[in-house]
């Protein structure tokens, strides 16, 4: 399996997607933060020029009037790098937009550590942690091109907010041959296994997927989980993991505390405890490309694997 | 007094009864917001608004948004009066489990569009609103009521300078200029004056209007614009009771049986 697989930028076929929903539903409109060119929006703005509300460098203004436009029985999505729309706009997202409960997407681009050697004011790696404390928002973490464009379809069709996170770092395919790829409120078994479950989101399931497939060539069965929805958490696919498999990995592009991992963690302690290994990008990360940084921080199959031989020789 | 301007300021009066009588229940309430903006809500419920209490979402009704969400009493006051919801409902403000939380919710309170009580947050909101009235072709007004020292938040100068931008026509933001903050006045806090050049200078029309005087609210609500507009409302915390008004500690003061009694007299004949 040595062979590389093609891979791609989300954001693009984001853009594709969201221009094809607004050609047939003319209530979704676009609010941004000066960033059309950094979320792929060029040609939704020629297309539909009245309908890309650019409020230029001001993240609570633009979260506000999303609120405003939903509430004016728009569909808005909110399209903006990550760490700025939600770290400089947090308490809009919490009371215009969850607790007021309109109906807005808020799209998180270019999230983690995807900026790099741009360093930590511009990683969005807090976000999950952020958003998982508030009522009731749905946060979805589409890993390929395939779920990206389910998952921004479901929210187009959805009523109530969303905030999903849109990766630049180009990415395999994890889904190929799945049909539905994205299934609300469903976490994804991509490949079964008996002895231990990985359970990765984003930029992590390719690499999970690698993990896997190491692991198997060395007689461990690993069971791979895209969770791909982590608000709300598919519990009970999470309960037959640690249930089947003696030990849960999670790997995630952001911190593990009160993150994937910290929210896999609370259940599984609760409801049936087994060995955990939480994998994340833990602190301000120093400088470095994206590869840098998630080998930096052990998010790569080699890791994983190390991690689940460690697991697995303790746990007996 | 002209027919509407009395209707508008019979509205007033019985606004600022349902604000003593369940401030004085419930035992807590910001009365000193609720008195200096309740003109404000007269003038708009009574003369200005196209909304309907029977049909509260209904798609081109002119959006209100309180961005003073601590003023919820006289919003809660204003719309029972006009038949959003029950007068009796208003015993229940504060009470566990109640609709009629310390702050609005619009998922609860029919006619609140937002859930303010974060300051800084109504103005970018009604922006939106407006810019969706204009994309929508449907004719609704957009109207913002913040409190004077809310005016530090930085976001209201994001949307000012954004609204201004894009010449909405049909916003109106108003500023319940009281002169106060929670604890001082606003001039010894952080200043804010010249307000009236620094929406000019943002691309707004200014209209710096007694806001206690229904003509001048209701001229300045309705006379056409090129610009958006911002109505700086002069105003008197606690407006409408003699030993409240000007007084700081009106902010949430909650009266005492004997001055309920005196203000509940002094407004009765208003």
């Amino acid at each position: 399996m040595s062979e590389k697989l093609e891979e791609f930028d989300n954001r693009i076929i984001f853009a594709k997607t969201l221009i094809s929903l607004a050609t047939e539903n003319p209530k979704i409109v676009v609010v941004c933060n000066d960033s059309v060119g950094s979320s792929n929006l060029g040609e939704f703005r020629d297309l539909f020029p009245d309908r890309l509300i650019d409020v230029g460098i001001a993240e609570q203004n633009m979260v506000g009037v999303a609120a405003g436009l939903a509430n004016a029985g728009f569909t808005p999505f909110v399209c903006a790098a990550a760490p700025f729309l939600t770290g400089r706009a947090l308490e809009q997202i919490k009371a215009d937009v969850v607790y007021t409960r309109t109906n807005v997407k808020l799209c998180g681009m270019s999230p983690g550590v995807s900026y790099g050697e741009l360093g930590p004011t511009h990683h969005s790696i807090e976000d999950i942690a952020w958003l998982r404390a508030l009522d009731s928002l749905p946060i979805v973490l589409p890993a390929d091109e395939a779920q990206t464009k389910e998952a921004v379809t479901w929210a187009a069709n959805t009523t109530g907010p969303v905030f999903m996170r849109i990766g630049r770092f180009k990415v395999p395919s994890v889904s190929q041959g799945q049909s539905p790829a994205f299934v609300p409120n469903k976490a994804m078994r991509i490949i079964d296994g008996t002895d231990i479950t990985i359970i990765a989101t984003g930029t992590l399931v390719s690499r999970a997927v690698a993990a896997a497939n190491q692991l198997k060539s060395e007689g461990i069965s690993a069971r791979v989980i895209n969770l791909s929805t982590v608000s709300p958490l598919d519990t009970t696919e999470i309960l037959l993991a640690a249930k089947e498999t003696k030990a849960i990995i999670t790997a995630e592009e952001s911190v593990t505390r009160g993150g994937v991992g910290g929210a896999i963690a609370e259940f599984v302690v609760q409801n049936h405890p087994v060995a955990m290994k939480l994998l994340g990008t833990d602190t301000f990360a120093p400088t470095g490309s994206v590869s840098y940084l998630l080998e930096h921080y052990g998010l790569t199959a080699d890791s994983i694997v190390a991690s689940a031989r460690e697991l697995l020789k303790h746990g007996k | 007094m002209s027919m509407a301007t009395r209707e508008i300021a019979d509205l007033a009066r019985e606004i600022r009864l349902q604000i003593l009588h369940t401030i004085k229940g419930a035992g807590m309430g910001h009365i000193g917001g609720d008195f200096s903006v309740t003109d404000i809500l007269a003038t708009l419920f009574g003369a200005v608004l196209k909304v309907d209490p029977k049909e509260p979402n209904k798609a081109d009704r002119d959006r209100l948004i309180l961005s003073k969400g601590h003023a919820a009493v006289a919003l809660y006051s204003t719309l029972a009066l006009r038949g959003f919801f029950p007068v009796e409902d208003l015993k229940t403000f504060a009470q566990p489990l109640s609709k009629l939380n310390g702050h609005p919710n619009r998922n609860k309170v029919p006619g609140v569009e937002s859930n303010t009580g974060p300051l800084g947050h109504g103005f970018p909101i009604a922006v939106g609103t407006a810019i969706g009235a204009q994309l929508a072709k449907n004719g609704s007004r957009s109207f913002v009521i913040m409190g004077d020292g809310e005016l530090q938040e930085g976001s209201n100068w994001e949307a000012a300078m954004f609204a201004g931008h894009r010449k909405l026509t049909n916003l109106i933001a108003v500023v319940d200029r009281n002169g106060f903050q929670q604890g001082s006045p606003t001039s010894k806090t952080n200043e804010l004056d010249p307000l009236d050049k620094k929406f000019e200078a943002f691309g707004w029309e200014v209209c710096v209007v007694d806001g206690h005087n229904y003509d001048a609210l209701f001229k300045a609500f309705t006379d056409p614009q090129t610009k958006p507009r911002v109505i700086i409302a002069q105003t008197i915390k606690g407006k409408g009771v003699d030993f409240m008004e000007g007084k700081a500690e009106w902010h949430h003061k909650v009266p005492s049986a004997e001055q309920y009694e005196q203000a509940l007299e002094q407004v009765g004949k208003q």
